[in-house]
Order: C-alpha cells, then structure tokens, then sequence
C-alpha cells in the first residue's frame, strides 16, 4: 500500500471542526468519491474532530491519501493528548456518552467508515484512525 | 458570530440554513428561536436544511431540541429538504429525528404545519 500525500491540521475549536469537515470534503471529491461515500465520511469526520476538541482538549488531524492496487483511500488520523478513554469498549457503545450528548458519535461514526481504529490510554491521548475506501 | 436569520411568514417561523454550522451557531439559532416563538407568538417552526450537506450528531441534536422546546411552546416544527445522501447518513449514524415532521419542499412543509395546527383547534 502507498501513502501519497500528508497533510496536518489543528483541531483546537469547533471553527477548526468545520474547517477539518470542509478539506475532508473537498479532498473525497478531488478522489472522486461518490456523494453519498463523501456525505458518511464528512460526518465522521465531524463526530471524531468535535470530540477531539471536546474531550481531548483540541489535537491533530492528519490526512493521507492511500492507494492499494485497484483501490485508493483517505485516512484520517485524529490525535489528541487529552485525558483518554478508560473503557474503550464502552465508549463504542450505543447510547453511552459521559459528555451529555447522546452517545452515537462515536459507535456512528465507526459505522460510517470502511476501517476504523481507536487508541487511548488514560492520561496519555487518544488516536482514533479512520479510513474510507473506493475503487478507482 | 454569524447569525441564521429568522423570518416570519404567516404564523410561523422560517428558518433557511445557508452555512455549515459550528456548534456554537447552531446552539445560537436554537436561542433566538426559542426567544422569537415566545414573542411572535408563531405557531409553527420551518426549517430549511436543503443547503446542508451534512447533518452531524450535533447539528441533528439541535433540529431534536428545537422541536422539542417549539413542541413544549405550543408550536409544531418541520424539517423541510433533507439532501438523499444525508438522509441515508443519518440513518446510518442511528439518528433518524424521531417524531420531527418532514417534508420534502418549503411548501409541503407550510402545508403540513398548517394541517398540524387546524387539527389541533
């Protein structure tokens, strides 16, 4: 597999949100992902950044365009150096959410991606990698 | 801030999001709102989401509250065109706006309201 291209982006507010959600799209679209692929990806794109800025206390994104024989991707890889997540497994859960939201961002936004990969341990971050694939 | 203009037509409330939101302006439309209800005394709540290509768990959030606080003022709110593909998303993110009248176009959604408010007088 090829990684062809980075970029790196701060996450600190929610302005930076819609910023991270505007270049995702307009990257997905210079890939030629259909409409729908790009409307899935963006919107979890845009549950990861908020938490990233949320819970994490602002972070990273890094985007990478990725080419594996027929197929290409966009891989996303948010970071943080925020509290972490004590029980990962739970956090993927429906429903559960300790931010008084209503626990669907991240369980939706696992939904919404071809690969998805969430590391944290607590006290030191959080690194949560999202991939969208698409044939060429 | 930017501010999402609010107008009222009729005896209601019309809200056209142009922009891609930050949270902060979403919780901001969801306040004038509430305040704008309370002192035109409208009865229903449009809310144009056909400029939007994306409808995030937060911004659905928002349409939910919205609904619910317009509901708790006596009013009825519909969401008017939804895009296909952020339909399909929403769905699959498990928010499917649960009890929040839609209508494809601005004037299926006037109708609706208007049908809401006379079966309820």
């Amino acid at each position: 597999m090829q990684v062809e291209r980075t970029r790196t982006v701060a996450v600190q507010t929610t302005e930076d949100v819609v910023k991270a959600r505007q270049l995702v799209r307009q990257a997905m679209a210079a890939m030629k992902f259909s409409l729908v692929d790009q409307t899935k990806f963006v919107t979890a794109a845009s549950e990861i950044a908020r938490n990233t800025v949320i819970y994490g206390g602002g972070g990273s994104l890094r985007m990478e365009t990725l080419t594996d024989g027929a197929r290409k991707g966009l891989r996303l890889v948010f970071e943080d150096k925020g509290p972490g997540i004590a029980d990962v497994g739970l956090a993927l859960t429906d429903g559960y959410t300790t931010g008084g939201g209503l626990g669907m961002g991240l369980p939706g936004a696992k939904r919404l991606c071809s690969e998805f990969d969430l590391e944290s341990e607590p006290g030191e971050g959080t690194r949560v990698t999202l991939v969208r694939w698409t044939l060429t | 801030m930017t501010q999402i203009p609010v107008l009222k037509i009729g005896c209601s409330l019309v809200v056209s999001i142009q922009i891609d939101m930050h949270d902060q302006v979403a919780l901001a439309l969801q306040d004038d709102l509430t305040e704008k209800l309370v002192s035109t005394r409208a009865r229903g709540v449009l809310i144009d989401i056909s400029a939007l290509d994306l409808v995030d768990s937060f911004i659905g959030r928002t349409i939910s509250n919205i609904a619910g606080i317009a509901k708790v003022l006596d009013a009825v709110t519909v969401v008017v065109g939804m895009r296909p593909a952020v339909a399909i998303t929403l769905v699959e993110l498990g928010m499917t706006l649960a009890g929040i009248k839609t209508a494809l176009t601005l004037e299926r959604g006037l109708a609706l309201i208007d049908d809401a408010l006379a079966a309820s007088d």
